[in-house]
């Protein structure tokens, strides 16, 4: 690769200490994230997938080894509001409006009134809420209220966006429907996207990079670079090229548990 | 309707406890009357006596209410005799108390919040404080105030202040607590401050706490208003009324004051229960 990566982390661990004892949530895990890239890490409960994330984030602070964010230190790219993240929960706060929310960022970050409100429409267009503005997350459905944390993570526009179990909570129909809308996002934005997820056909559906991550201590166990095109309709789903990534994801993640 | 029947038929009974109660407690008197008289009475003449005593042990509801209605509506308010006339003395030592109590509260909760020595420190004393006798510390506060010059309303307001910030804290604690940890994860990927995360986050999600606290203050600085008026041997408030009436065995005056200061309570807690609503449905978080 030519260009430094956006993400690089070396020889990272991160270690718990809990009342029973050290947990190894991250041990020697080395990965570079491209600029561009839609990256995916996928793997059971306690792999440290969501641990990473948080890493990327400086929400946690890693034990050993290096990250870098853009070539700075996680704390310095968060300084600089480097990236926009999205939990599992919508989050949004019921006293807002959904035009409100979205601004929530804008406001921390000092943009003017008027760029604000450029900015709320442009990123309510962007995940397809517009005219949805005006209301208050309670009236909003469950696919809604996540859009709208995109949305609001996209609003101040960090290069990065990190994803942490975004549509988790959502039913199969309205995930499949949102997973769409993100990729012709991505397109769109052309965002690093990192991505936490529990389902194999969400992560080859939407990824260029699959991390495989095992428990105890959490670990990568496998990379692919996915072989689909970036133009990705629905029913690539079906094709043999989708159905062999996916089968090599699902052995990496059974190699993950071989001894356990 | 479906709602106002138990609701009635409650106060029907009590009602009539009461009428039965005032009857038997107060037929002592008129039967010692009578005796000294030398007069047989009737059930009936004893039933009506104990419903008209000027100083009944028990004064039925009926006359309770003739004087509400004599001291409220027919006594102008300046009056000393008037029930308004009091109340309002009251009142203002009450609404005083409230909002420095309600300021206090909230300042020690940021303080709580924000600074671990003052969550390790503050707390035990305020659980402390509730646990003195109000009546015990309310006369040491009017006095030294007194030798500092201050009179009046000030000191009634401080022992209402000082019964109605604690609901407050504990209320304001929890509710700028309340945020979860992925709401303050959210405002750390922000880079936001702290004053950020709390005039944006925590204030606002204290919200239904606050209003929740302040309906237990409110009645609680009437309480301390109230308490404040009687070692001060005071002659005007809602205290005073109850403090003469005892004096001189008014039970109708003393009962009457107590009435005046509960139909005050509920009136200031419904005043504060339709803010609570009124704001917390344009805050959208009305559930």
């Amino acid at each position: 690769m030519t260009q430094t990566p956006v993400i690089q982390a070396q020889n990272l661990d991160l270690t718990f200490q809990t009342n029973d004892g050290p947990i190894h949530a991250l041990k020697g895990v080395d990965l570079e994230i491209g600029k561009g890239e839609f990256v995916s890490f996928i793997g059971p409960s306690g792999c440290g997938k969501t641990t990473f994330l948080r890493v990327i984030a400086a929400l946690e602070h890693p034990t050993g080894g290096t990250i870098t964010v853009n070539g700075m230190t996680p704390d310095e790219a968060r300084q600089k509001r480097a990236y926009g993240y999205v939990f599992q929960a919508a989050g949004l706060y019921p006293w807002r409006t959904i035009a409100g929310n979205i601004k929530l960022p804008l406001e921390i970050m000092g943009f003017s009134r008027a760029e604000q409100e450029e900015r709320v429409k442009n990123v309510l267009q962007l995940v397809d809420l517009e005219g949805f503005g005006g209301k208050f997350p309670w009236q909003l459905s469950g696919g809604m209220q996540q859009r709208a944390s995109i949305a609001r993570a996209l609003a101040f526009d960090a290069d990065i966006l990190l994803m942490d179990e975004p549509f988790g909570a959502l039913d199969e129909i309205v995930r499949d429907h949102l997973n769409e809308q993100l990729l012709a996002l991505w397109a769109r934005t052309e965002k690093t996207i990192g991505f936490v997820t529990h389902s194999i056909p969400e992560a080859v559906y939407l990824s260029t990079k699959i991390v495989v991550m095992s428990p105890r201590p959490g670990r990568i166990t496998d990379v692919i670079d996915s072989p689909l095109p970036r133009e990705r309709p629905l029913d690539i789903r079906d094709t043999p090229e989708f159905l062999e990534v996916a089968h090599r994801v699902r052995e990496g993640l059974r190699a993950g548990h071989a001894y356990d | 309707m479906s709602r106002a029947l138990p609701v009635l038929t409650v106060v029907a009974a009590i009602l009539a406890l009461w009428y039965a109660a005032a009857v038997w407690m107060n037929a002592t008197w008129t039967r010692d009357q009578a005796e000294r008289a030398g007069v047989e009475l009737s059930v009936s003449d004893i039933l009506t006596d104990t419903m008209a005593q000027e100083r009944p042990v028990l004064p039925a509801p009926h006359q309770v209410v003739t004087e509400l209605w004599n001291t409220t509506a027919r006594k102008k308010v300046t009056s000393k005799r008037s029930l308004v006339f009091h109340g309002w003395i009251t009142l203002s030592a009450t609404l005083l108390g409230f909002a420095i109590g309600t300021g206090a509260g909230i300042l020690l909760a940021i303080g709580i919040v924000h600074n671990r020595a003052m969550d390790m420190s503050v707390m035990p004393w305020a659980i402390a404080s509730q646990t003195i006798p109000i009546l015990a510390i309310a006369p040491m506060i009017i006095v030294v105030l007194n030798s500092l010059g201050i009179q009046g309303l000030v000191p009634k307001a401080i022992i209402s202040a000082y019964l109605s910030f604690f609901p407050v804290v504990v209320g304001m604690v929890k509710g700028l607590r309340s945020p979860d940890a992925m709401q303050l994860d959210l405002m750390r990927t922000y880079n936001a401050s702290g004053r950020e995360s709390f005039w944006k986050l925590r204030l606002p999600s204290s919200m239904p706490y606050l209003f929740t606290s302040l309906k237990i203050g409110i009645a609680a600085s009437l309480v301390g208003a109230i308490v404040g008026e009687l070692p001060t041997g005071a002659i005007r408030g809602l205290g005073a009324r109850m403090l003469t009436g005892s004096y001189y065995g008014q039970t109708i005056q003393i009962w009457s004051a107590l009435f005046a200061a509960a139909i005050l309570a509920a009136c200031l807690v419904g005043i504060v229960g339709v803010l609570q609503r009124v704001t917390l449905k344009r805050m959208g978080m009305d559930q």
